[in-house]
């Protein structure tokens, strides 16, 4: 059986390996795609405008205030001087974000019996840029709330919890490097977009030419042809997953935390979920133009829109969210994220990986019996 | 014992007929040549025979198998040409060899043995790393022949394997087949060019997916064609041709070359008939013959008939 498949492999390696064109776009798209989307993507907001309420108003408040203004990331709008201009701020737009700093601020960070709490207020219209900005928030406090201990820990000898409460969500994106977020993302696309494509038009192809019944004839089941024509473009897809990482170590500093082998495997898993798309595609296409519509339609809004990769999926509405299921990449990116990023273990992504097995025997099983169907027509 | 027992085949596509309830039997090692117009239902029937289509009704037997019931066992058992083929032109010849031996599951010495037969039948020995792309069509269409027999079936179906061909590639392609039968194999073939339905030991004609004619050359010109075939040489055949067609005593006329054949029936009493009226008409005759019907002239009667 393995000398059926082999065959296969081995002739679509060779035609592969003699249409440098193709060959060349598989390989170098990919990580032009990776640089250009890499420096033009970037998130960072500069100027953030912050309108602050300091019902605290002592040196320690201040103190806050300047040490967030600090950075070039905030910008000071306006001082507000009671709560009811907070609505009127966030409605007109005067600000993006309101700061506000309750009465008892100062003596909780001098008694330390309890946090001292600050508020911020963000204009979550866009929710995108809400999250960055809660982000640098958090982040500006976080450095404040650590300056601060250091002080006190200097001035009384005395450890503490930190004085000032915050709630880090980005906690393993803590420099707030969003090409860096990114990265996962575009791995996922990028692979998902590559391999897809690449898959189905090498099977329309053959339906093209008519080569297809000359190999159906040869009593061949459907999983040896499958597997010999996917082969190649899984090791070239991996290959490239494997420039995409040295490539973003190289251009955007992007080092892999977690364990390399889960990596290899969940990438292997993925790549054969996004094959089984690619194969289902060309059972429904009889062109390859077709093919090739379908498969970008099919791969590239989705891995870009609905997968986590910009816009985070909780902000999305309840409908969109279940929507994000139909791509794989949502998936792969929770995946990558946990390795690349966070360096987590497999307790982390098992869930993501079961579903990307799942998403392959379902486009699998489909394949099949649409394949057997247009047979008997 | 036949190689392929066809039992009231019927495919449809929707609405459509393509092949309207055919039977016939092939003997083994028999040449067999299935014959008709475009979209006749010529592909449509072997892709049945083959196992890769399912028939609407009907069954039919192909080397001991039910199409039907048992199509991965017929596909054991035969090799197959489809009209679209010609290999994959960016591989080498022998990687197609290798291509095709594999997907039969040729292995070893035999696969070797093999490979060699195929280069040998199309002239390639020497030439393995040759671009398939860059053949000839005649040669291709050899190679295409031995990879399809690959792994000695015992029966093999053409689709018009000689279309596009120079004519002497074409003779030299049957020669091919003539040793394909030689060694016992039934040869199941397609083809538009009727002097070669002259080499099959068999033919069968069919029109808009019906059976019309079956029957070995010789038979279909006695059996089919009641009239005489007369060869007229003349100075103006198009014209000569416009005039004939409008008589009484002539059923069907056609052009073979520079010449007119004419198929005439009972109202034909002799030459002089046809001599005075193409006379009158400043048509100079310089031959006028009875012939032994072509094949052609057996199905131009026939599709004629039918209208
Ligand atoms: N998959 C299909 N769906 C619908 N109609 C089809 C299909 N395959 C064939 N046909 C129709 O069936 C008829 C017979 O086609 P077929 O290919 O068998 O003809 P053929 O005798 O091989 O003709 P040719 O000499 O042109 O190869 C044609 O009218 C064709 O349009
Ligand atoms: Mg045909």
């Amino acid at each position: 059986m393995f000398r059926r498949t082999r065959a296969i492999a081995k002739k679509e390696f060779k035609q592969l390996w003699r249409d440098k064109r193709l060959l060349f776009v598989i390989l170098f798209f990919p990580i032009f795609l990776l640089i250009i989307f890499g420096y033009a993507v970037n998130f960072d907001v500069k100027n953030i405008q912050l309108a602050v309420l300091d019902k605290n108003n002592t040196e320690v408040s201040r103190d806050f205030v300047n040490s967030i203004l600090s950075s070039n990331y905030f910008k000071l709008a306006k001082q507000l001087n009671n709560d009811s201009e907070i609505k009127e701020t966030l409605d007109k737009k005067s600000a993006q974000i309101v700061l506000v700093i309750p009465k008892d601020f100062s003596k909780n960070i001098h008694t330390h019996k309890q946090p001292a709490k600050i508020q911020f207020l963000i204009d979550g219209v866009d929710g995108n840029t809400a999250t960055i900005i809660k982000n640098y928030a958090s982040a500006a406090s976080t450095k404040f709330a650590i300056k601060l201990q250091k002080n006190l820990t200097q001035k009384y000898g005395v450890k503490m919890s930190y004085p000032v409460l915050l709630e880090p969500i980005f906690w393993f994106n803590p420099d707030l490097q969003t090409t860096k977020f990114l990265i996962p993302g575009l791995i996922a696309m990028i692979l998902i977009v590559s391999s897809v494509i690449s898959v189905s038009l090498s099977l329309v192809k053959e339906k093209e030419l008519g080569t297809i019944e000359q190999i159906n004839v040869s009593s061949i089941n459907s999983f040896e042809l499958l597997s010999g024509k996917s082969a190649p473009y899984i090791v070239v897809a991996f290959f490239d997953a494997i420039l995409i990482l040295i490539v973003g170590y190289i251009f955007f500093d992007v080092i892999v935390k977690g364990n390399y082998f889960f990596l290899f495997i969940s990438t292997l898993i993925y790549i054969i979920s996004a094959t089984s798309m690619g194969i289902f595609i060309s059972v429904i296409s009889e062109t390859q133009q077709i093919a090739f519509t379908i498969a970008t339609f099919a791969t590239l809004l989705p891995s870009v829109i609905l997968s986590g990769f910009i816009f985070p999926i909780e902000s999305m509405p309840v409908i969109i969210q279940y929507l994000t299921n139909i791509t794989p990449a949502k998936f792969f990116i929770i995946v990558l994220r946990a390795i690349i990023i966070r360096g987590v273990g497999l307790s982390a992504f098992w869930m993501q990986l079961i579903y990307l097995i799942l998403f392959t025997l379902v486009f699998m099983g489909l394949a099949i019996i649409i394949s057997k169907k247009q047979e008997v027509k | 014992m036949y190689s392929i027992e066809v039992n009231n085949l019927t495919k449809k596509f929707g609405n459509f007929t393509s092949v309207d309830n055919i039977s016939f039997k092939v003997n083994e090692g028999e040449i067999f040549g299935f014959l008709g117009a475009n979209g006749a239902g010529k592909s449509t029937t072997i892709r049945m025979l083959c196992g890769i289509l399912e028939p609407t009704s009907g069954d039919a037997v192909v080397g001991g198998y039910s199409v039907v019931k048992e199509p991965d066992n017929v596909k054991l058992n035969i090799g197959y040409m489809s009209q679209r083929f010609s290999l994959y032109n960016d591989l080498t010849v022998e990687e197609n060899i290798n291509f095709f031996g594999g997907v039969y599951g040729l292995e070893g010495n035999l696969f070797d043995e093999r490979k060699n037969w195929v280069l040998d039948i199309a002239n390639l020995k020497g030439k393995e790393k040759l671009m398939t792309g860059s053949l000839p069509g005649g040669i291709k269409q050899r190679l295409a022949l031995g990879t399809a027999v690959i792994h000695q079936p015992k029966i093999v179906f053409l689709d018009e394997p000689t279309s596009g061909v120079d004519p002497l590639s074409r003779r030299n392609f049957w020669e091919l087949i003539n040793d394909l039968s030689e060694n016992g194999i039934t040869v199941f073939i397609t083809t538009h060019y009727l002097e070669e339905a002259e080499f099959c030991n068999k033919i069968l004609l069919i029109n808009a997916g019906k059976l019309i004619a079956e029957g070995n050359p010789q038979e279909l010109k006695t059996n089919y064609l009641k009239n005489d075939i007369l060869e007229l040489e003349c100075s103006n055949p198009v014209k000569a041709m416009k005039i004939l067609e409008s008589q009484n005593f002539i059923d069907a006329t056609s052009i073979f070359g520079n010449n007119l054949h004419l198929n005439v029936n009972k109202n034909y009493s002799n030459k002089n008939q046809i001599e005075k009226l193409l006379i009158s008409e400043n048509i100079q005759v310089t031959g006028l013959d009875k012939i032994v019907p072509t094949l052609e002239d057996v199905f131009i009667h026939l599709l004629d008939k039918k209208k």
